[in-house]
């Protein structure tokens, strides 16, 4: 292994923001597991305003997007950025104040949702005050990691970091248009928008928090984590300048989609499903250029456990972007929305793509961030099984319930009198939404063991001294 | 590397200098945006009042929806099917609650314009019908019904006594029990700002109002205020079945 690097690096950052995000995955899966419980066994909201379904599912959503996708979006984008541009972090005071300042949010976040403080727009339903210190994070860590590319030592900018720019440029967009509001109080206040405006407003927002923060932005994952971890080049440079572009133009049409046969325009909803549909191509593509990157190397899939998690991942990519664009089109669309359908889809993007890529890109960054191998290499074996069979189970149940309480509600009787209550249709769902349950506590019985896997590694490394040789290696080199 | 001195295209250009990639990823970033949400601003067929203006109370911001008189007696100037008026302070606190529970989570207030939809809850939503929600509860997901036309549907009592325990109603409900709500009220200083605060961005509420908030949240329990925004939901626009709203 390369000596002098964690003297030329600043990877004490990039180490906390890994652990964080293995700290937050238990977190968020754990508040997902036990709001899923809710819907199956309603007792559990304990007559408790804290503890009910409406407050806790802003902390689940939350806690998984911006408290565990954060975390290692910053973990790996800060790593990747100095390993392909073979420079310093340009500020290593800004660096830290991104750890604190994020971290900071994540906590006023778990006190103020229980609490019922919220903007009710999906995904965003932190308020003002929080919403003006997620702003200076962002720039904060926006602003480091472009003057770090602006300091480069290379001549050309690595792929994975024009994905993490996209990222950062949308959701300084997003953010600042979405969260527009009127004060009324410290803890209060309403969206300048109103009812069709708003929700155009809101599901551009939404969807391009899927699409730029939990796709580009762990593509630029992909695209470093899957050639490392493979220790090949990525199959098409073509393809990933396709990707890319068609990327950056397209994915933000496709919030509209949200949206079909409600009281927006039909245009905009079509134009919206006419976009995803194309977005098809550009997806698999990508996740062709992922997986394509093993070829001639698939053997190392039979004992590489990390590799397992990246390129499982980017079949559970290739799915949801095939899936999503057909939940798109208004025939369908008429069928699956509103119903647990959708639900499954996020979580077969949420739990095998976002979480797989995050995953697999952690558990190679621990290896190189502690100088260890990991303190278990069955138990990341354990967890990819977990992970897959959790993810698995989970969006069978939601496709079975969602397809069928769809069809529920449209069934009418032989004397085309509705065919079902609404409530009889709830109770059908019973079933599935146990089992879902049971699929998320299967995701995050993993999530547990990579935690201790991991806290295990750290440990390892403080008793064999591995990271503080590497750093006195540094020193004296 | 001489072929790494001199820029190829585009494509290379941009990937050897980070303020023009910056500044063209910006660029192609902002079209959909601009596209799909800048004439939803303008264009007159987004909003139905522009066709059917009766959709909206001819008399809003001009009359207050209800008002107190010196005595403290209250006279309603709206009833219901007179058209879309700003909520009153009782239901605006009633609004705040729902927000506060995270209720959008679970109900819709956006009905399609399907055959079991309309046996179901009622005629489609109109865009004019959400033009005062700041912001929208159409909502995402149904697990528990739509509620853009529930007002009206049930009793005062029946709303109450589900959201104080909603099994004792519905046995197969998977909703949670509300029953602090019977144990707070709205507070109406904080009501009055709140109204003030929508005045600022174009919601028509009149000085006598916002007066009027007081009066109207006497003795008022945060149920109370629940229960008055859910019976107006879906009440205030009387809609023809002879009209197509939609194109």
């Amino acid at each position: 292994m390369e000596t002098g690097l964690e003297q030329k690096y600043n990877f004490d950052v990039v180490r906390w923001f890994t652990v964080m995000a293995v700290v937050y995955l238990v977190v968020g899966a754990a508040v997902g597991v036990y709001i899923a419980s809710e819907l199956a066994w309603p007792f559990l909201n304990f007559d408790i305003p804290y503890l009910t379904f409406g407050r806790l599912r802003p902390v689940h959503t939350n806690a998984v997007i911006f408290a565990f996708g954060g975390c290692a979006l910053m973990a790996t984008a800060f790593y990747t950025v100095q390993r392909t541009c073979g420079v310093r972090l340009w500020s290593d005071k800004l660096a830290w104040f991104v750890f604190w300042g994020w971290n900071l949010i994540i906590v006023a976040a778990v006190i103020t949702l229980p609490l019922g403080i919220t903007q009710s727009k999906e995904y965003a339903e932190l308020e003002w005050p929080i919403d003006i210190l997620i702003a200076v994070v962002w720039l904060a860590f926006s602003f480091n990691f472009i003057m770090t590319l602006a300091v480069r030592k290379t001549s050309h900018i690595y792929v994975s970091n024009w994905f993490f720019l996209g990222m950062m440029v949308m959701i300084v967009y997003l953010h600042v248009v979405n969260s527009l509001a009127i004060p009324v109080g410290i803890f209060k206040s309403y969206s300048v928008f109103s009812g069709t405006q708003d929700a155009m407003i809101q599901w551009w927002w939404g969807h391009n928090a899927v699409g730029f923060y939990l796709t580009a932005g762990f593509l630029g994952m992909m695209y470093y984590f899957v050639p490392k971890q493979a220790n090949r080049p990525v199959y098409s440079y073509r393809l990933s300048v396709i990707h890319f572009w068609a990327l950056m133009f397209g994915y933000v049409w496709l919030g509209a989609h949200h949206l079909q046969y409600t009281a927006l325009p039909d245009w905009t909803g079509s134009l919206g499903a006419a976009v995803s549909i194309a977005m098809i191509i550009p997806s698999w593509g990508g996740a062709v250029n992922g997986m394509m990157t093993l070829s001639g190397a698939w053997d190392k899939l039979r004992t590489d456990y990390v590799l397992r998690f990246l390129i499982v991942a980017l079949a559970f990519y290739a799915m949801s972007t095939f899936e999503g664009p057909v939940m798109s089109l208004k025939t369908v669309n008429a069928l699956s929305h509103y119903t647990d359908w959708t639900v499954g889809h996020v979580h077969s993007g949420a739990l095998g793509w976002v979480a797989g890529v995050a995953i697999g890109s952690i558990y190679h960054l621990m290896t190189r961030l502690w100088h260890t191998e990991m303190f278990s290499e069955k138990l990341v074996n354990f967890h990819f099984w977990t992970l897959t069979i959790g993810t698995v189970v989970y969006i069978v149940a939601m496709w079975v319930s969602g397809i069928m309480q769809g069809l529920m509600w449209r069934a009418f009787d032989e004397y085309g009198a509705l065919a079902y209550t609404f409530v009889e249709t709830v109770d059908a769902m019973h079933p599935y939404y146990a089992m879902r349950a049971v699929g998320g506590g299967i995701f995050l019985f993993g999530a547990i063991v990579m935690l201790f896997n991991v806290l295990m590694t750290v440990r390892k490394s403080a008793t064999s001294g591995s990271l503080q040789k590497a750093r006195l290696a540094a020193a004296s080199a | 590397m001489a072929e790494n001195t001199q820029p190829k295209g585009l494509q290379d250009r941009l990937e050897r200098n980070i303020w023009a990639l910056l500044i063209v990823i910006a660029l192609v970033l902002s079209v959909g945006g601009l596209v799909e949400i800048v004439p939803l601003f303008y264009l007159k067929n987004t909003m139905e009042y522009n066709r059917y203006p009766e959709i909206v109370w001819n008399k809003v911001g001009q009359e207050p929806i209800v008002a107190a008189d010196a005595g403290g007696v209250l006279k309603a100037n709206w009833k219901p099917g007179d058209g879309m008026r700003p909520y009153t302070a009782l239901e605006l606190a009633g609004r705040d609650i729902y927000q506060r529970e995270g209720c959008y989570t679970c109900h819709s207030q956006m009905i399609r314009p399907f055959r079991d939809e309309k046996e179901r809850y009622g005629h489609y939503s109109l865009a004019s019908e959400s033009m005062f929600d700041h912001p929208f509860q159409w909502g995402s997901k149904r697990t528990g019904p739509d509620l853009a036309r529930v007002g009206g549907k049930y009793s005062d009592d029946w709303q109450r006594a589900h959201l104080r325990k909603p099994q004792a109603l519905v046995p197969e409900s998977v909703m949670p029990a509300y029953p602090w709500l019977d144990k707070a009220s709205p507070d109406a200083t904080s009501i009055q700002t709140h109204m003030g605060g929508l005045r600022l961005i174009g919601v028509p509420y009149t000085d006598a109002d916002i007066a009027a908030a007081p009066a109207l949240l006497q003795g008022k329990t945060e149920m109370d205020a629940v229960v008055a925004y859910l019976q107006v939901l879906g009440t205030m626009v009387k809609l023809d079945e002879g009209k197509v709203y939609r194109d």
